[in-house]
């Protein structure tokens, strides 16, 4: 957790006793010792202004200025995942910044074309919305019914099938560590350490410079384990609290976070990977929960598109900056090659807008012209009763795009929601039609068929 | 190593809030339900109370809505074209309470009328000995007119009558206050909007413990992270002591999830969108468990399949208590 000024002060030269003769000095460009402690604890400052901190005193700066919740990633080339560094409990107090990974769980001990298929399908997935191409981020290997053999043998199709990144899971080192050799390159996290197998892990960890999950369903053994493996120089880790329920993964994913956030409590301040297959019978409730509150990684036993799509979007929208929602950039846009006598519509700039319109205009054939309003990135109605979209705006861009040049029948639809603009709108733009378009985009299509 | 988990202790206390009335108490209800009563975060066992589990009305209306996804029109089938049969479906699928919304235009096609709606509310409660919220069609003044004759038609059965909003609050607080009724305070996704409005209501004499707050929300992919965050932070608030949150939040994510693309249309959609009842379901289902987990002491449901799967979710998670 951040010092507070006079905390830092005592570690520089000033704050010394006795006092350090360069106390004050004004080397740093601040007049005295306290001033630049004062700024180190707002972060205006960089302690390396100061020549003549102890190294000791270094030391203890950099650890308090360390994030609470470490920073753990995973994969190569490209693909890379990684979980940590989180600030706050709730989103509204900043923001979520690392999206939880999602891994697909394949057993070793399944036949060889089934866990192809599984694979092969989850890693081609990939599905658009708002203009972003969303994927699930790596797989999980199970070896804990594996010989060593059998094990790497399966690693290596696997790898050689994705190049995402891969949770390695056993609670043998040998068939860890037979895996890591057929991982290749790819950088993957070791799960399984536990406080039986520990130092065989931690030797895996310092060998092939890997991070690594340890379990333990009590917070005193978990944290006992983090100790162990920091003393043998491993840093890397991950946290399995073993909640044996949904509620209490709930709570124990949620005192893991206070822990670190409140209480600065170093030994558990690392990234938490959820198994929701093992304690939610529902599993899509239990992975919105884990992507809600807290988890860095989310392991899912069983693929469908219509379960990745909605856990995907979900992860997107609570990891969503609540400063910054969502825009596109306002102009206008050519909807699948439009010419002057196609119809013009307007919108306005927010993301899920847009794209709710683009995609329907675009999936239907249709030719057109969309006029993105700047309503400041939001929704028709919203932007509406914001004062954000309203005739002044609408002419507005329709001048600044210039959109009356590209088409040579001068009428333009309204979104149905904001029907009451169309006579504002006429006085805005004297000798257009204003016309009014059904509420909801699905039903533009239809719309565009009959107008046209 | 010792661990000292951070127990948080609030200040404030959520109120405990009933909706329904049996015989003994003026009404006709075999069930009354009671919401509220948090003194910590959802589902946070380990640090204070939580009396009672969150709840799921299902939603039924008083005509056979046909601009609903064709997924709930299949899965209610007849029993949509009359709202005592409806309701009486609802329970059996698991409804703890009753949400019965009114349709713009009566079955003649002209604007719904008292009449239709005091027939409607009627047939529901003749259905079912559930408790009930009652909803107008979203227009100020057609919203007065059918809830007031609600209130009247079912005096004494505490229902839970909407929607308030600041533009539109007295005529139904009014209802309420005369018939012995609690009302619905809804609210475009804004702490202090919430708060103005509770004010407003409780300067008209409505005690709040006879107010509950809808603070609304978008669907997963349509701003639901906005009603998350709207209710977490009107949660936290009424933990720290803030009286104006200190109510039970009602949310619609039935509506909402209903209404969008993913749960309503089933052709021409990309492949990646997958199977489009699990689809539906699924959006529902999160968007309405989430809501949950961020405060939500009632939510309203369309779908059986979501009904029984919220459901045992509440189950697993008051499995702590
Ligand atoms: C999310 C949301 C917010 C978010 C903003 C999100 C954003 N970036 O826009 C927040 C919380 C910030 C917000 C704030 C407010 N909100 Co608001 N909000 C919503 C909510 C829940 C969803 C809006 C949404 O994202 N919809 C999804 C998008 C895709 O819909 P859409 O833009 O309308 O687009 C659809 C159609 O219009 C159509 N379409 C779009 N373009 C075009 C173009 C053509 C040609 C055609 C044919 C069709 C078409 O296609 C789309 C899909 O069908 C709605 C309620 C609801 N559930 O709908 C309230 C709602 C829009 N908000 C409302 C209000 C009043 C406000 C506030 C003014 C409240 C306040 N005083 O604080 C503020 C205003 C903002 C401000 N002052 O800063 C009201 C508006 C009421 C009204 N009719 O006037 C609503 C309806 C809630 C309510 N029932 O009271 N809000
Ligand atoms: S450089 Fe600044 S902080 Fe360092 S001793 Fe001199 S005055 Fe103090």
């Amino acid at each position: 957790m951040a010092l507070s000024g006079i905390q830092i002060y005592k570690l520089l030269p000033g704050g010394e006793r006795p006092p350090n003769p360069k106390a004050n000095c004004k080397e740093c460009g601040f007049p005295t010792c306290l001033a630049f402690a004062m700024k180190l604890a707002a972060k205006q400052a960089e302690l390396a202004l100061c020549p003549y901190v102890s190294e000791e005193s270094q030391t203890q700066l950099s650890a308090a200025s360390a994030p609470p919740i470490r920073l753990v990633a995973l994969g190569s080339n490209g693909h890379t995942i990684q979980a940590g560094q989180e600030t706050v409990m709730f989103r509204h107090e900043k923001t979520f910044f690392n999206r939880p990974g999602l891994f697909l769980r394949v057993n070793a001990a399944t036949p060889a074309e089934d866990m192809t298929a599984k694979v092969k399908n989850a890693d081609g997935y990939s599905v658009n919305y708002v203009g972003m191409d969303l994927t699930l981020d790596g797989f999980a290997v199970d070896g804990s019914q594996a010989s060593a053999d059998q094990f790497a043998s399966v690693v290596e199709t696997v790898a050689s099938l994705t190049e995402k990144p891969l949770i390695l899971a056993s609670e043998k080192a040998d068939v860890i560590s037979a895996g890591l050799k057929a991982a290749g390159e790819s950088k993957a996290l070791v799960y399984g350490a536990n406080s039986e197998n520990w130092e065989a892990f931690a030797d895996i960890a310092n060998e092939f410079k890997v991070p690594v999950a340890i379990s333990g369903a009590e917070f005193e053994e978990l944290a006992d384990l983090t100790q162990k493996f920091k003393s043998k120089g491993v840093k890397d880790l991950v946290l399995d609290p073993q909640p044996n329920g949904i509620y209490d993964a709930l709570s124990k994913f949620t005192q893991l976070r206070r822990l670190a956030l409140k209480k600065n409590f170093r030994p558990l301040g690392y990234p938490v990977i959820a198994f929701p297959g093992d304690w939610s019978d529902d599993v899509e409730i239990g992975a919105m929960q884990s992507i809600a509150k807290y988890a860095g990684f989310i392991v899912l036993d069983s693929f469908t598109p219509a379960s990745a799509y909605s856990l995907l979007v979900f992860r997107q929208n609570i990891y969503t900056d609540p400063q910054k929602p969502i825009q596109v950039t306002p102009g206008l846009y050519e909807i699948n090659k439009p010419g002057p006598d196609d119809p013009l519509m307007v919108t306005t700039n927010f993301s899920i807008t847009y794209f709710s319109v683009s995609n329907e205009i675009e999936g239907s054939g249709n030719k057109g012209w969309l006029l993105v309003a700047d309503a400041e990135g939001m929704s028709v109605l919203t932007a509406w009763a914001a004062g954000k979209f309203d005739a002044e705006r609408i002419a507005k861009s329709v001048k600044l795009t210039g959109a009356g040049d590209k088409i040579n029948h001068k009428s333009i639809i309204l979104p149905g929601h904001v029907a009451v603009l169309s006579g504002e709108l006429e006085e805005e733009l004297p000798g257009w039609e204003i016309k009014v378009g059904p509420r909801e985009a699905v039903n533009l299509p239809q719309y565009l068929k009959m107008v046209v | 190593m010792p661990v000292d988990v951070p127990v948080e202790k609030w200040s404030g206390k959520v109120r405990e809030i009933t909706i329904g009335a049996t015989q003994d108490q003026g009404g006709s209800r075999t069930k009354t339900v009671t919401v509220g009563g948090e003194t910590t975060l959802p589902f946070l066992y380990f640090e204070g109370e939580i009396p009672h589990r969150p709840v799921i009305a299902v939603e039924v209306k008083d005509q056979k809505p046909e601009d609903w996804s064709p997924l709930l029109k299949q899965v209610w089938g007849d029993a949509m074209a009359d709202p005592g049969t409806w309701a009486k479906a609802a329970e059996e699928k698991g409804a703890d309470l009753i949400m019965l919304t009114f349709c713009l235009n009566g079955p003649d096609g002209n604007p719904n009328t008292a009449e239709q709606a005091r027939w409607a509310v009627r047939q529901v409660l003749d259905a079912t000995g559930l408790p009930l919220i009652v909803n107008g069609p979203g227009q100020a003044e057609l919203d007065n007119e059918l809830i007031v004759a609600v209130a009247e038609e079912a005096a004494g059965e505490r229902l839970l009558l909407g929607c308030c909003e600041d533009r539109n609050y007295r005529t139904i607080v009014a209802a309420a206050l005369g018939h012995g009724h609690l009302v619905q305070a809804r609210t475009a996704m804004d702490v202090n909007l919430a708060k103005q409005l509770n004010i407003l209501i409780s300067d008209m004499q409505l005690p709040l413990e006879r107010v509950i707050m809808d603070p609304t929300t978008g669907a997963l992919g349509y701003g639901i992270e906005y009603g998350y965050s709207v209710m977490e932070r009107l949660r936290l608030a009424a933990l720290q002591g803030d009286s104006m949150t200190q109510l039970p939040m009602l949310v619609t994510p039935g509506e909402e999830a209903w209404k969008t693309k993913e749960a309503k249309v089933g052709e021409g959609i990309p492949a990646e969108w997958g199977d489009w009842n699990e689809r539906g379901v699924n959006w529902e289902v999160i968007t309405a468990t989430s809501l949950i987990e961020s405060g939500a002491g009632i939510v309203v449901l369309r779908h059986p399949d979501g009904v029984k799967r919220v459901h045992a979710a509440i189950d697993a998670l008051t499995s702590g208590k």
